[in-house]
């Protein structure tokens, strides 16, 4: 028997083309077993998929820590080595105060709503 | 005006327990009519200094405790939050936005409670750590 908890899904993701739309299915990015899994499948996509562009929409996200942002940048780094790309987009203001307090803003690319990330690519 | 209400709470260091004095002191808040930006500030804060004392004083140690005290005034919230752990010096924390640190995957907990609090201190070896936040507005309800 696995101990394993059970897998469920936690990102939606729909293609626009050769873009990768990535919805959060969870209001709370928080607790820390959840943010591994949600890396995971975020870097599924780009290590086993092989997808190089994906536009991660934050419409649905109410709540998120420090402990996420790792997980962002490493998909950041990833996408890079591959000149892929990644885009954020329908960041609520006071979670885009956590991107511009910590200046990720500066290195990750932050699109005001799905279309105007779509532009990006 | 409301009464201040104060509270002190001990908990395992389990992340889980973090999350229960999250949805207590939340529920506290909006039943003194603090604005979202505020409430979404404190529980900010909290999850931060929380996962800090649970993770990185006490180890997840499960014989160590982490000691809650906070105090929800008409104007200003004020919480510590004391650990079993060794305590730190937040100087020798590296700046997250150094830009040789922007990368790094982690280290940016006291950095975004410094931002989202009015006051932020830590006290003794580093073990406990002392927040406020005066209040920007009254809730819409």
């Amino acid at each position: 028997m696995s101990s394993q908890p059970a897998r469920r899904r936690r990102l939606e993701v729909e293609d626009i083309g050769d873009i990768a739309v990535v919805n959060f299915v969870d209001k709370k990015i928080l607790d820390e077993q959840n943010i591994q899994m949600i890396g995971d499948d975020l870097f599924r996509l780009v290590d086993e998929l092989g997808r190089r562009k994906v536009l991660l929409n934050f419409a649905n996200v109410e709540f998120m820590s420090s402990a996420a942002l790792g997980k962002l940048i490493t998909l950041h780094r990833k996408l890079q080595a591959v000149q892929g790309k990644l885009v954020l987009c329908n960041i609520a203001k006071d979670i885009l105060d956590v991107f511009k307090i910590t200046k990720l803003d500066r290195i990750l690319t932050i699109a005001l709503d799905e279309q105007a990330g779509l532009q990006m690519f | 005006m409301c009464p201040d209400q104060t509270a002190e709470v001990t908990i395992a260091s389990d992340l889980a327990e973090a999350r229960r004095v999250q949805e207590l002191v939340e529920s506290a808040l909006q039943n003194s009519a603090y604005c979202e930006r505020d409430i979404f500030s404190i529980k900010l804060a909290l999850e931060e200094a929380l996962v800090n004392a649970i993770k990185h004083g006490n180890q997840m140690d499960p014989d160590k405790r982490v000691f809650v005290a906070y105090c929800i005034r008409p104007t200003r919230f004020e919480i510590k939050i004391t650990d079993e752990g060794e305590g730190f010096n937040p100087e020798d924390v590296p700046d997250p936005t150094a830009i040789e640190n922007l990368e790094r995957p982690c280290g940016r907990g006291l950095l975004l409670m410094r931002g989202f609090m009015t006051e932020v201190a830590y006290h003794g070896k580093g073990n406990c750590v002392s927040m406020a936040l005066e209040k920007n507005g009254e809730s819409a309800d």
